[in-house]
């Protein structure tokens, strides 16, 4: 059984003001799996509906972002979770934190800044665990943070005393404090030089190798899902339009717009200026007809703007939605 | 603008509160043009006749007739704010602009300035100054001299907004191509930074109206001309309430009051209507 | 440290003196640029008092009169003058209860306004930002709504009106409340239960008229604070988390839109001030600004200056106070 099956997640955000009222497609129809003991990529440029799949999956929307259709389902093992329908207290106490635990994107700001970092594990932990002795407390999460090769002094700190590679840092130490099945990341490098991100994507990657748990790690970055990632699904405004191995991914793309992405990729040495594709991510609000990336597509053809592709699967669990590829390839 | 106002009269409920209280204040001074009675003029009527369909308003114990009077008071407090307002948005507008975009010293300078003239407490150091030129001070001058303590909150609202402004990159995509710095101003940032100037304006008229009450209560102002402050000034002069004459009272308050709630009402509107949150939902970016 | 005391501290403190600087020099002008002169206006309304006053004695009385004004000498020395007078205390003789000195009624009056204000700013500032904070969380609450209603109802509303209305309602419609001042007439100040009791059971009505704009106001800037706040990343992060409720409402929320709300008491502070004085005048209270009002009604020139220069003083000195305290909230002034 799969940690985690979504199957046709529809989510969009409705919006009303002054009498105009819009719908976001941000999430149109994805379907995917999370294994255990995998580390999962979302890749795709800004704004095509990462963030929304996420607050979703870990069950964090809020209005006026809703579920239009679709099943989340987890399977922890000793029980499972329907994500669309549990009841929020009983979310709050069996699988916030303790199973999924959730690194927002721009987790730099997610810290108090009128509180010392230790209060914030503090409420944390009490929440959802109690802290019959503060002393025990104060010394398990010390240990915890040393393990994560941070210095323990953090803990007594402000966070704006921190860097933002060191903020980001607390942000996953804290989200690990109770070993969850699963740790969902969003953007957790983006903002932070070169160097920095190395350590955070390590950290994050010891982490899972050691409680072999399950990272889904979203990021536009490709070059971090290609160090990173056991698995990559590549999104395309509010769809996942290709998944398969990291490998396959990157060695044997078979989506225009996963080739595009991995083609503006820069490769060390090469001061070639980059072919880019016209545009950007469509408005998810009025997308475009057939399949959503025939304006920028380069081989777009006529049937692209008027049907819908269907998500094919290849060997090697390569799926891809494109008219280019054909059933009789699978 | 005319698209503005419908929708706003659509879908926002303070919104329709607020021009239907400013329609009656207005209605109510333009009918100070067709008085039949000069307003400084007394004994016109028979005096301290409780309100009837003859004087909706009633009549006060100087034998005025307080609806035209209170036409004319509605009328001069609004002249009052409004030249207030005026005066001290060129102080705010100027002050704003310049440390805002000036920043540094000059910014600090003027912002520690401003500081000084928000702290201190206006009442005490108006009631001074009105002491002084006791019946001397008209309408008028009332109004210049509001608006020349009115200006610091605007001033720092103002600033704040040009230094969100500045952080913005199409300034600094504009100050890299050349653009002069004035040009840039007020082709760049105006439309941002007016919004907020329309709506200062309406609570800095709610102050200085509000002070005019005070300091006519005080008989500081010229109570000859009426305002919404000297009809008070006169019912107490006449011990309205305990001569029982209570409408003499009840006719400025709830003038004020429906004046006082229109202006802020649509204030507040508006204010959510320029927000940039509430702006960006809208265009739906 | 050292920066806190170099970028926080000293800027502060230079910034109280400038106020008081700025205040004093306007006091010290606008009698100066005014067309009336305040000798001739006293001398001229004691002869229009019909009393019999010899030539010499007038002569005399200007004379002392203009010493008394500090309206002898250069504009600089004069000036001077002034400071040094007021640097020791003197504020000269009330005209009105001549020659109780202006500093000694100041001394009566100065207790019963700072009381009132620090009472109603206290309780309406807590009161007003807890109802905000919850505002935010528990829009569709009956009871939020009506205070929402209540506050954009009350704030717009001048502290003049306001107190009318609450008086006409309170102590001459539905008398609940006494009339006015602080005791009734004849009572001997002392200090037995009973006399604080009756003190606060007519200080009560300009109290509550205080409280109840201030809650409004309070009220408001909360909610739309918070209404931001809500959505800033660490709240977002805290209910993810699923923190208790009024955990995040406590120590997430208020405990960061607290910190504008210090700064805005601050900046309103002679805003509110000034509505102080004002209720004092309708309910009758004997503080500051009763004695002003009773000032501008004697044509009691020197205590008018004295209240104005001791209320520019005082409200400085309530935001002095103000800014040492903020930086207690916000570690990152405290700690830079
Ligand atoms: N609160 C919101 N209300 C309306 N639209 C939103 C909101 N948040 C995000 N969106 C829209 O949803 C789409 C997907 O956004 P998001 O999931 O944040 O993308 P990504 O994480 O891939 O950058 C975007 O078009 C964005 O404008
Ligand atoms: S379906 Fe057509 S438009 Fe879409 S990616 Fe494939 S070829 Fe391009
Ligand atoms: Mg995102």
């Amino acid at each position: 059984m799969p940690l985690l099956q979504i199957e046709d997640l529809r989510a969009y955000y409705r919006t009303e003001v002054y009498g105009i009222s819009r719908s976001v497609r941000a999430v149109d129809g994805v379907s995917m799996e999370l294994y255990n003991n995998e580390i999962y990529g979302i890749a795709g440029e800004s704004s095509c509906g990462k963030t929304t799949l996420i607050k979703v999956i870990s069950g964090t929307l809020k209005p006026p972002l809703r579920v239009e259709s679709g099943r989340v389902h987890y399977d922890f093992g000793a029980f499972e979770v329907d994500m669309l329908t549990i009841d929020p207290e009983e979310l709050r106490q069996t699988v916030r934190w303790k199973e999924i635990s959730y690194v927002m994107q721009g987790s730099m700001s997610v810290l108090n800044p009128v509180r010392k970092i230790i209060r914030t594990f503090e409420d944390i932990v009490r929440t959802h665990q109690g802290i019959p002795n503060k002393k025990l407390f104060l010394e398990q999460t010390q240990e915890h943070v040393r393990r994560l090769g941070l210095p323990p002094d953090v803990l007594n700190l402000y966070p704006h005393q921190l860097s933002g590679g060191m903020r980001q840092r607390v942000a996953i130490a804290l989200a690990t404090v109770f070993h969850p099945s699963l740790i969902i990341a969003d953007e957790p490098t983006t903002a932070l030089d070169v160097v920095v991100q190395r350590g955070v994507l390590q950290m994050l990657k010891d982490i899972q190798a050691e409680s072999q748990n399950t990272v889904l790690l979203v990021t536009h970055d490709l070059a971090v899902h290609a160090n990173v990632a056991d698995r990559v699904g590549i999104m395309y405004a509010g769809r996942i339009v290709e998944e398969a191995p990291t490998q396959i991914i990157f060695n044997a793309p078979r989506h225009p717009y996963t080739e595009h992405l991995i083609r503006s990729l820069p490769t060390i040495g090469d001061k070639s200026v980059k072919a880019s594709l016209g545009g950007a991510p469509p408005n998810l609000a009025n997308p475009p007809s057939g399949c959503r990336f025939h304006p920028r597509c380069p081989l777009a053809m006529d049937r692209c703007r008027t049907e819908t592709p269907e998500m094919i699967t290849l060997s090697h669990h390569h799926r891809v939605a494109c008219h280019l590829v054909t059933e009789a390839e699978a | 603008m005319l698209t503005v106002i419908r929708d706003l009269l659509k879908y926002d409920g303070r919104f329709r509160v607020a021009f239907v209280f400013l329609l009656l204040t207005l209605i109510l001074a333009a009918l100070s043009l067709f008085s039949p009675y000069a307003p400084n003029r007394t004994f016109l009527v028979p005096q301290d006749m409780p309100p009837s369909l003859q004087h909706p308003f009633g009549t006060n114990s100087r034998g005025q007739d307080l609806l035209w009077w209170m036409a004319f008071a509605v009328r001069n407090s609004l002249i009052l704010g409004i030249i207030t307002a005026i005066v001290s948005r060129i102080i705010a507008i100027f002050v704003g602009l310049v440390a805002g975009y000036r920043g540094g010293g000059i910014d600090r300078l003027l912002m520690s300035f401003n500081d000084s003239f928000v702290v201190l407490p206006v009442l005490p150091i108006l009631i001074l100054l009105s002491f002084l030129l006791q019946g001397q001070l008209s309408l008028v001058a009332l109004a210049l001299l509001l608006g020349l303590f009115g200006w610091p909150w605007d001033a720092r609202l103002i600033r704040a907004q040009v230094l969100s402004l500045k952080e913005r990159s199409f300034t600094r995509t504009a100050v890299y191509s050349g653009t002069p710095p004035l040009k840039l101003t007020l082709r760049e940032h105006l439309p941002f930074v007016l919004p907020v100037v329309f709506a200062t304006t309406i609570n800095n008229m709610l102050w200085a109206i509000g002070m005019e009450v005070t300091l006519s209560v005080l008989g500081l102002s010229d109570v000859t001309v009426p305002t919404i402050g000297t009809t008070i000034f006169w019912a107490n002069q006449h011990q309205a309430l305990v001569a029982g004459v209570w409408w003499w009272l009840a006719a400025p308050i709830i003038v004020a009051v429906v004046l006082f709630l229109g202006l802020y009402l649509l204030f507040s509107s508006v204010n959510e209507f320029i927000d940039p949150r509430t702006r960006l939902r809208r265009i739906g970016a | 440290m050292r920066k806190f005391v170099l970028n926080y501290l000293i800027p502060r403190i230079g910034q109280y003196f400038l106020v008081i600087f700025l205040g004093v020099t306007l006091t010290f002008i606008i009698p100066r640029l005014s067309p009336s002169d305040p000798v001739e206006r006293q001398v001229s309304q004691l002869m229009m008092s019909g009393s019999h006053v010899s030539p010499e004695a007038i002569i005399a009385m200007r004379e002392a009169l203009t010493e008394m004004y500090g309206l002898s000498g250069s504009l600089w020395e004069q000036y001077l003058a002034f400071w040094g007078r007021l640097l020791k205390g003197d504020l000269g003789p009330s005209l009105s209860s001549f020659p109780t000195p202006v500093t000694q009624l100041l001394a009566t009056a100065m207790p019963w306004t700072f009381g009132l204000l620090m009472t109603s700013i206290i309780i309406s500032w807590i009161v007003g930002n807890i109802l905000g904070a919850l505002a935010s969380y528990y829009e569709k609450n009956v009871a939020i709504q009506i205070v929402d209603v209540v506050s954009q109802a009350v704030r717009p509303i001048p502290y003049y009106i306001m107190a009318l209305v609450l008086l006409a309602v309170f102590a001459y419609w539905i008398p609940i409340f006494p009339f006015s001042g602080a005791y009734p007439p004849g009572t001997r100040v002392e200090f037995s239960l009973s006399f604080i009791l009756t003190v606060i059971r007519h200080s009560l009505l300009p109290l509550f008229s205080l409280v109840l704009i201030g809650i409004g106001g309070w009220f408001i800037g909360m909610k739309s604070l918070t209404s931001n706040i809500i959505s800033e990343d660490y709240v977002v992060y805290a209910e993810n988390a699923g923190l208790p409720k009024n955990r995040i409402l406590s120590q997430y929320i208020i405990r960061n839109a607290m910190l504008p709300q210090i700064t805005g008491l601050a900046l309103q502070i002679g805003l509110i001030f000034s509505g102080a004085l004002i209720m004092e005048v309708v309910f009758g209270y004997p503080g500051m600004g009763t004695l002003t009002f009773q000032a501008v009604m004697a044509n009691d020139y020197t205590l008018i200056m004295g209240i104005t220069l001791l209320s520019i003083v005082g409200v400085a000195t309530i935001v002095l106070i103000l800014d040492f305290i903020y930086p207690l909230f916000d570690p990152r002034v405290r700690i830079q």
